[in-house]
């Protein structure tokens, strides 16, 4: 910046606040933290005091030992992201927060269902877990675990499709996500 | 040498002159070092006194307090210092002992999961899992505890790692790569701010605790003082701006001046400074300060724009921000004459609704005087502590700060039995001053005990206790918002509060004439050692005037 003494003058009329502190869609925030004991009960708890719900929320290992990756999915028809990511950020153990743009991002979710599977249905299972590029892992004479894995839209829709065969149990990983690009998330 | 004995190296390190605490089982090795360390140990009578006097000598002097418990209920009874200390941003580190690592999670004797319970209302925790780490965690504690927003930090060491042998290199760095508070505010914003002030007809600066943490007192006043601003402060913010001083509308909120309400119901632009728009402050929100543009700067980006939109969000300490926004404010050029027109339209209300009350006729004693003869009697000079409820309002009313860090009270977890040990912590921080607690009657009880600590090592505070046999706000509301049903806040005539005293080895006085209530109070504060004093005041006064809860300022009543 330069010497102050910048003469125009602004009218208040200009001034605007902060807006859009709910922004109606999914946020996938990707939050780079030391891989310390409590980190995730520190992240959990704050969600809970401050009354924000978490929808997916997923743990793991980074290529540095010493950080982990959380990504969680927040409502922002609901929350303000604004509130939420700062809130984050005072939890001295987060150490990055990434509010991932949904056309920058590539998102998957993996998922293993349990169908029941007697005789004349079978082949018309495979041929949906087919359509949904499903990998069958487990087979046995009255069921079927099939594992789909891709955004939550198309595991959503699998699970609609298999339903009425018979869906015995369902088991979801929740959200992870990477930037598109060179630059890291 | 014992992590315990490197526990003291890194306070010595830290500068520390002075702890509170109470010892039990699982901190017997750190008890077993005091004994050799040269660091001053206060042995208060139970762990919250310990707790709060931390934060009393903190807010005193700026340090960091610090105060030690053992494990299972000895932390436990901190949990209320410590929240009190999150929500009032006071820099408080807070050692505990836990049982033997073999023993955790196992339900042992005295074991409670300290990290766990206080992880909402800590602003971090470190849980010390090897020796070696105790060091690093001791300075971090306390850098976290002092910087940017400060906050209590919890180290909780179990028995048996603070009695291992380590070897001790000093720390000299501290390694938080996610916590990096910034302080210098956007330079881009700040000159910003001092465009919309230039540009501003009817201007407010509201002050809060964020300036006296940042002892960014003499930025305020010369930033301020730059043009003709309107100050007011919150609850936590008075002293930052002197009382009395033309510019000065008094306290804002609940309890705060008529003149400060409706300024800032009027203002077409708000600047908030350390502030976090409590909903004491707002009341009604949806109808908070509907003309108003809103700058805010604070240390903690968290805060801006949580409650109210911020035009101008500026994240920066305001020691900082304000130096530099003075700079900028100046090379605006911008004329004093037009703030002319507010300027009467505030001097009307100061005229027409100063503070005030009904005095007696006889010799009763009525609460507001003796907030006003206590004033007279200490020459405006002394620290003052409080508790929590009508006797804090009317201490923060008529008693005029002149300076920051002389006003030590419980603002946002409202903690009675927070003034007594408060004081002594003050006392103990600050021995050059005069310390006042004014508590009620009904607070007072909730950490009395700290007569013994404060009689034992001659801590010579001076306790008025503000008697009216009441829990007095709560009657209060009662009175006022339910339909007079009085439900449990008659306190009685108990304990015979001179008695007390006694008890404890501590002057104890009885005032009940308004008529000598100054000379008395003169006689109490010349009296060696801690003295508690008994007044006897107004049974059934309201605390005036008064923003009805989830109203907006303009239905202040009284």
């Amino acid at each position: 910046m330069g010497e102050p003494g910048t003469k125009e003058p602004l009218s208040l009329e200009e001034l605007e606040a902060a807006t859009n502190l709910r922004t109606g869609r999914k946020h996938v925030l990707s939050i780079l933290v030391e891989n310390k004991s409590g980190v995730l009960t520190r992240i959990a708890g704050l969600f809970a005091r401050r009354g924000f719900n978490i929808d997916t929320l997923t743990v793991g290992p980074t290529d540095d030992e010493a950080v982990s990756r959380v990504t969680l999915t927040v409502d922002g028809a609901v929350h303000p992201i604004d509130q939420v990511t700062k809130q984050l950020h005072k939890l001295v153990n987060v150490l990055k927060i990434r509010d991932l743009e949904p056309g920058d991002t590539v998102s998957r979710e993996l998922a293993l269902f349990k169908v029941a599977a007697d005789g004349v249905q079978r082949g018309e299972l495979l041929q949906i877990a087919e359509i949904f590029r499903g990998k069958v892992v487990d087979v046995t004479k009255r069921a079927i675990i099939i594992e789909v894995t891709g955004t939550t839209e198309k595991i959503a829709a699998f699970e609609t499709m298999v339903r009425p065969f018979g869906l015995i149990e369902m088991m979801r990983t929740g959200e992870i996500a990477i930037s598109r690009g060179r630059t890291e998330t | 040498m014992r992590a315990v004995d490197a526990l003291m190296a890194c306070l010595k390190a830290e500068g520390v002159d002075v702890v509170f605490g109470l010892p039990g089982g699982a901190n017997l090795p750190t008890y077993d070092a005091f004994v050799d360390a040269g660091i001053r140990h206060i042995l208060v009578r139970h762990e919250a006194g310990g707790g709060h006097a931390a934060e009393g000598y903190a807010k005193a002097t700026g340090k960091v307090g610090v105060a030690f418990a053992t494990s299972g209920p000895g932390a436990t009874n901190l949990i209320t210092p410590i929240c009190d200390a999150m929500m009032d941003s006071v820099p408080v580190v807070f050692i505990t002992g836990q049982v033997r690592t073999e023993l955790l999670g196992t339900d042992g004797f005295q074991e409670a999961d300290t990290i766990g319970i206080t992880m909402p209302v800590v602003k971090h925790s470190f849980m010390i899992q090897h020796p070696q780490e105790l060091p690093r965690a001791i300075h971090e504690a306390f850098h976290i505890a002092r910087s940017g927003r400060p906050g209590p930090v919890l180290v909780d060491i179990p028995q048996d790692l603070s009695r291992a042998e380590i070897d001790y290199e000093p720390v000299g760095d501290v390694r938080l790569p996610g916590y990096q508070p910034r302080v210098e505010g956007n330079q881009k914003q700040i000159r910003q701010a001092a465009k919309a002030l230039a540009a501003a007809q009817r201007p407010v600066i509201y002050a809060g605790g964020g300036v006296v943490n940042a002892n960014g007192s003499e930025e305020l006043i010369e930033f301020a003082t730059s043009d003709r601003f309107p100050v007011t402060c919150t609850l936590m913010g008075l002293g930052a701006f002197p009382a009395p001083h033309a510019q000065w509308l008094g306290m804002l909120g609940m309890h705060g001046t008529r003149a400060a309400n409706y300024a800032m119901d009027e203002a077409d632009l708000i600047c908030a400074v350390g502030a976090r728009f409590d909903d004491r402050i707002t009341g009604k929100l949806s109808e908070f300060a509907p003309r108003a543009k809103f700058i805010h700067i604070d240390v903690d980006p968290a805060e801006i724009s949580k409650n109210v939109p911020a035009h101008i969000p500026i994240v920066g300490d305001a020691k900082h921000v304000l130096a530099k926004l003075v700079v900028e404010y100046r090379a605006t050029g911008a004329d004093p004459a037009r703030l002319n027109a507010w300027w009467t339209r505030i001097e009307g209300w100061r005229e027409k609704y100063p503070l005030g009350y009904e005095d007696s006729t006889d010799s009763e004693i009525k609460p507001q005087y003796m907030i006003k003869a206590l004033f007279e009697a200490t020459g405006g000079e002394a620290i003052v502590t409080s508790d929590v409820g009508q006797h804090q309002m009317w201490a923060a009313q008529y008693y005029d700060f002149p300076a920051p860090r002389r006003w030590i009270n419980s603002g946002g977890l409202g903690t009675m039995g927070f003034g007594l040990p408060a004081a002594m912590g003050a006392a103990v921080g600050c021995s050059d001053r005069l310390v006042c607690c004014i508590a009620g009657d009904g607070s007072v009880q909730m950490n009395a005990q700290e007569l013994a600590t404060c009689a034992q090592n001659n801590i010579p505070i001076k306790v008025f206790i503000m008697n009216n046999g009441y829990l007095g706000m709560v009657r209060q509301w009662q009175e006022l918002f339910w339909d007079g049903r009085y439900s449990h806040v008659d306190m009685g005539q108990f304990p015979d509060f001179v008695k007390l005293a006694e008890a404890y080895g501590v002057t104890g006085m009885r005032l009940e004439d308004k008529g000598t209530l100054v000379e008395d109070f003169k006689r109490a504060i010349a009296t060696d050692g801690p003295v508690l004093v008994d007044v006897r005041v107004t049974r059934e006064e309201n605390t005036y005037p008064m923003i009805p809860a989830g109203q907006p300022a303009r239905e202040m009543v009284g």
